[in-house]
């Protein structure tokens, strides 16, 4: 039963009454824990980011102290879990929380020195003599390609191959392939296709900086060259100096704008924090504000009417069925949980596809010709029905367990004074039945207020009929934040943050009584 | 089931499930008037009859299994389009599936294997670091327990995937420092699963924990054993029906994941089913594309569908516990 599980894991024998090989076996975990630890540090040592040498060795030193003494038996068999809930869940929390009081996202991914680099950088003009290279632009291997820092793969006239980024240029280490010209594959990289490339609307103002304030600068996507530059940063005073134009920049949020207010601002901002800006945006601006709340009254209306149907229907099988009388129950029950065995992704994707207006079943069978992902209000009931048949084998099984464990005494005892079936069932049955499955019907309710599954496969929270076109007819907070950090075509980290946060708080004014009233809370010795 | 859960409803009593063998309903009907109806199920005395039951029985069932059965003639649909498609199979073809191994561009076994990793990996561990958890909690003292028992219950009302933010920044800088771990990897995607592995579970399972006799680890300890002994060769076999249901539960949610898979694997040949599938049904091939997406989606949903009725009881009874669908 002993899976060796990560590192961490390594099982703590007291070494008085251990078998050797397990002695053995605990100090090789610990070891290869340790030896790990002193690798992720050195890495992100020399990335730079000291809050991660920290981490990392804070975990060594609980590995060291929790597997290596005999102190406290109890950390031994908590520590692996508590180490994975703080970084993969609590910290992504507290990460969240704080990129919503930043104006991180596409266009403000640096800080000010490098933004305002690469922002230089990039005015190089190209003059007689410019070296020129094969250009690939890349970014690290398992980053996101559309805001994970860039890189430039170059490759100079006499074949040498070279790597910038917005820091500077090295030497291209480790195996590549060479194309017509241009690098086609290098290891530790992922070469951005074309499409992917124009996505970025980033490269546009990505520039490599070389020696003497010159940089290398891409024209097209395959051709990069050398020059100097015509800005100039003049740090006291905090401006930024065209010598050709003679345009002077000044700082405006987060970026350099132009002061005479004629000329577009320089393409890289960096990233900064904006305080409560995101908040106010989303309340504040018209556009945002009039879809931010239709949003939020459909994510209501959606999650509370997907509970009732789905309730309703699932309770009335449940009767239906609770009677011995009818022979074939359990076949019936078997097919009927059938729809809650297959996976989401598969019911909900079958579903769309009946929806569709020119070929869909729903259309066919029912001679209607319903445009329904096309319309908000057809959208809506599709979700709503789509959702009432994922659903309600869920209900029809809870309430099925709950109406079996009602005593028959009670029941009896209805009866004998001359309750009618449907007096019990008002006076006697649903009563017992709700308290039953009380809680469940709002935890439903929590789960499908974030349903992100069903909305992104069947509509992905359109039509987008309204003014802006990044809030769709059927969208919940969740797919909203959804599209403005990742979906959609410029990434507003800080914004889709400021949503989370808000659903957050939903969530917990939502289920917080719930907790507080939970018996759990008087269980626990 | 880390991610894709719900909350965990700590006020719930563990349902019993569907009891589904016949025989184990002790309703009153049963007990009274109505067990004459066994006899002449077509003219009972009490309640009108249960013809109008089956027939509304019938009813749902139609409602329940046409989509499944629309996916079934789609997928042996000999033309395989969505346009060509009826309710009812027109006829019998393993064209689709015979396409559906053999389209490079989509590579159907690559992503079936992706989903198979994931879930079983993530599956393993979070039931290990769950019973790792668990057996502290119900089994040792502690400073601190009561407090952290609460702080899980209280983590658990906000699912992972609410702070995909903070998720997908950090594994994008986890990308730059340690490339198999970041974005677009296997192993990436099962470390965010494993943030949830222990709160999720661990109440479920130190339940279970706390019905096996303290008495058994006292004779064990008597005798010397080790706790580490007594973790690994006394309690972890007692309470194995309930590791097999975590593991099940856990199975089922991460197979069917969806939201941070999409999020986190962007190349073709890394992706799981979901987001593979899901590929296949938008833009200008989604016709043509048809009866290939409805052989996969009906491959993908056959072995879980098979581990629902084979162990009804199990996953819908720690479904009822620890999350909601």
């Amino acid at each position: 039963m002993a899976t060796p599980a990560t590192p961490a894991h390594a099982d703590a024998l007291p070494p008085a009454q251990s078998a050797p090989w397990a002695i053995t076996l605990k100090w090789v975990l610990v070891a290869a824990a340790l030896i790990l630890c002193l690798f992720v540090a050195t890495r992100v040592a020399q990335q730079g980011y000291a809050l991660a040498v920290v981490g990392a060795a804070f975990v060594a030193m609980a590995v060291l102290v929790v597997y290596g003494t005999r102190k406290s038996v109890p950390a031994k068999y908590l520590l692996p879990g508590l180490l994975l809930l703080l970084g993969l869940q609590v910290w992504p929390i507290v990460y969240t929380a704080a990129t919503s009081f930043t104006n991180y996202g596409q266009g403000h991914l640096v800080s000010k020195e490098e933004a305002t680099n690469q922002d230089v950088a990039y005015s190089v003009q190209q003059v007689a003599g410019s070296q020129t290279y094969g250009l690939s632009v890349a970014v690290k291997d398992g980053t996101d390609i559309m805001a994970a820092p860039l890189y430039f793969l170059l490759t100079d006239e006499k074949g040498k191959n070279f790597v910038g980024d917005s820091k500077g240029l090295h030497p291209l280490e480790g195996d590549v392939t060479m194309g017509l010209g241009h690098i086609k594959s290098a290891e530790g990289y992922r070469i951005l296709k074309l499409g992917e490339a124009n996505k970025r609307k980033d490269l546009s103002g990505f520039a490599v900086p070389t020696s003497d304030g010159r940089g290398i600068k891409a024209s097209g996507v395959t051709q990069a060259f050398e020059g100097a530059p015509t800005l100039k940063w003049d740090k006291d005073k905090d401006t930024i100096t065209d010598s050709v134009t003679g345009t002077v920049y000044v700082e405006k949020d987060a970026r350099w704008v132009p002061k005479s207010g004629d000329a577009s601002p320089l393409p890289v901002g960096w990233k900064e924090n904006v305080g409560l800006k995101n908040y106010s945006e989303l309340f504040t601006n018209p556009t945002i504000r009039k879809g931010f709340l239709g949003i939020f009254a459909w994510n209501m209306a959606f999650a509370v009417l997907s509970v009732l149907t789905t309730f309703i229907l699932g309770m009335l099988l449940a009767l239906l069925l609770n009677d011995p009388r009818i022979k074939g129950r359990s076949i019936y029950r078997s097919l009927l949980i059938l729809p809650y065995a297959v996976p989401v992704f598969v019911s909900a994707l079958v579903w769309a596809s009946m929806f569709n207006q020119d070929y869909g079943l729903i259309n066919n069978l029912t001679g209607l010709h319903v445009d329904w992902f096309g319309d908000p209000w057809a959208a809506r009931a599709a979700i709503l029905l789509t959702n009432l048949w994922l659903g309600f084998p869920y209900m029809f099984v809870v309430c099925t367990g709950a109406l079996q464990s009602i005593p028959g005494d009670v029941m009896e005892a209805a009866r004998i004074d001359g309750a009618g079936p449907l007096r019990t069932l008002r006076s006697i049955t649903m009563p017992l039945l709700l308290v039953a499955v009380g809680p469940l019907l709002i935890a439903s309710f929590a789960f499908n207020f974030n349903n992100f599954g069903l909305i992104y496969l069947l509509t992905k929270g359109g039509p987008f009929t309204g003014e802006s076109a990044q809030i769709g007819s059927t969208d919940l907070l969740i797919t909203y934040a959804f599209r403005l950090a990742i979906d959609g075509t410029s990434p507003n980290f800080g914004l889709a943050s400021s949503v989370a946060v808000i659903i957050f708080i939903i969530v917990a004014l939502l289920s917080f009584p719930g907790f507080l009233r939970s018996k759990a809370l008087e269980e626990v010795n | 089931m880390s991610v894709a859960s719900g909350p965990l409803q700590p006020g719930v009593p563990a349902e019993p499930g569907p009891r589904t063998a016949s025989g184990t309903a002790t309703s009153p009907a049963a007990a009274s008037s109505g067990e004459a109806g066994g006899t002449h199920p077509r003219a009972p005395r009490v309640g009108g009859g249960v013809w109008w039951r089956h027939l509304l029985a019938l009813l749902a069932l139609a409602f329940a299994l046409f989509p499944l059965l629309f996916m079934l003639s789609a997928a042996l649909n000999p033309s395989g389009t969505l346009s060509s498609t009826s309710l009812l199979p027109a006829g019998v073809s393993f064209d689709n599936f015979s396409k559906l191994f053999n389209d490079e561009s989509r590579p159907f076994v690559s992503w079936y294997k992706n989903a198979l990793i994931i879930a079983t990996a993530g599956s393993i561990f979070s039931v290990f670091i769950g019973a790792c958890a668990a057996f502290a909690f119900s089994r040792l003292r502690f400073r601190g327990r009561r407090a952290m028992l609460l702080a899980l219950l209280l983590l658990q009302m906000f699912p992972a995937l609410l702070a995909f933010v903070g998720l997908y920044i950090t594994f994008s800088k986890i990308g730059e420092v340690l490339p198999p771990f970041g974005l677009n990897t296997l192993w990436g995607l099962i470390l965010v699963y494993m943030g949830g592995a222990m709160g999720s579970n661990v109440w479920l399972l130190k339940g279970y924990f706390d019905t096996v006799p303290k008495e058994l680890d006292e004779a064990a300890f008597v005798d010397g054993a080790s706790h580490a002994r007594v973790f690994f060769s006394l309690t972890l076999p007692l309470v194995r029906p309930i590791l097999v249901t975590v593991f099940m539960v856990s199975f089922v949610g991460l197979f069917g994941e969806f939201m941070l898979a999409s999020i986190f694997l962007t190349d073709v040949d890394r992706q799981t089913l979901g987001v593979g599938l899901y590929g296949m049904t938008f833009g200008t091939q989604r016709n043509a594309l048809f009866g290939q997406f409805a052989a996969g989606a009906l491959l993908s949903s056959l072995p879980i569908m098979a581990l629902y009725l084979a162990f009804q009881r199990q996953l819908i009874g720690g479904l009822t516990t620890g999350s909601v669908k």
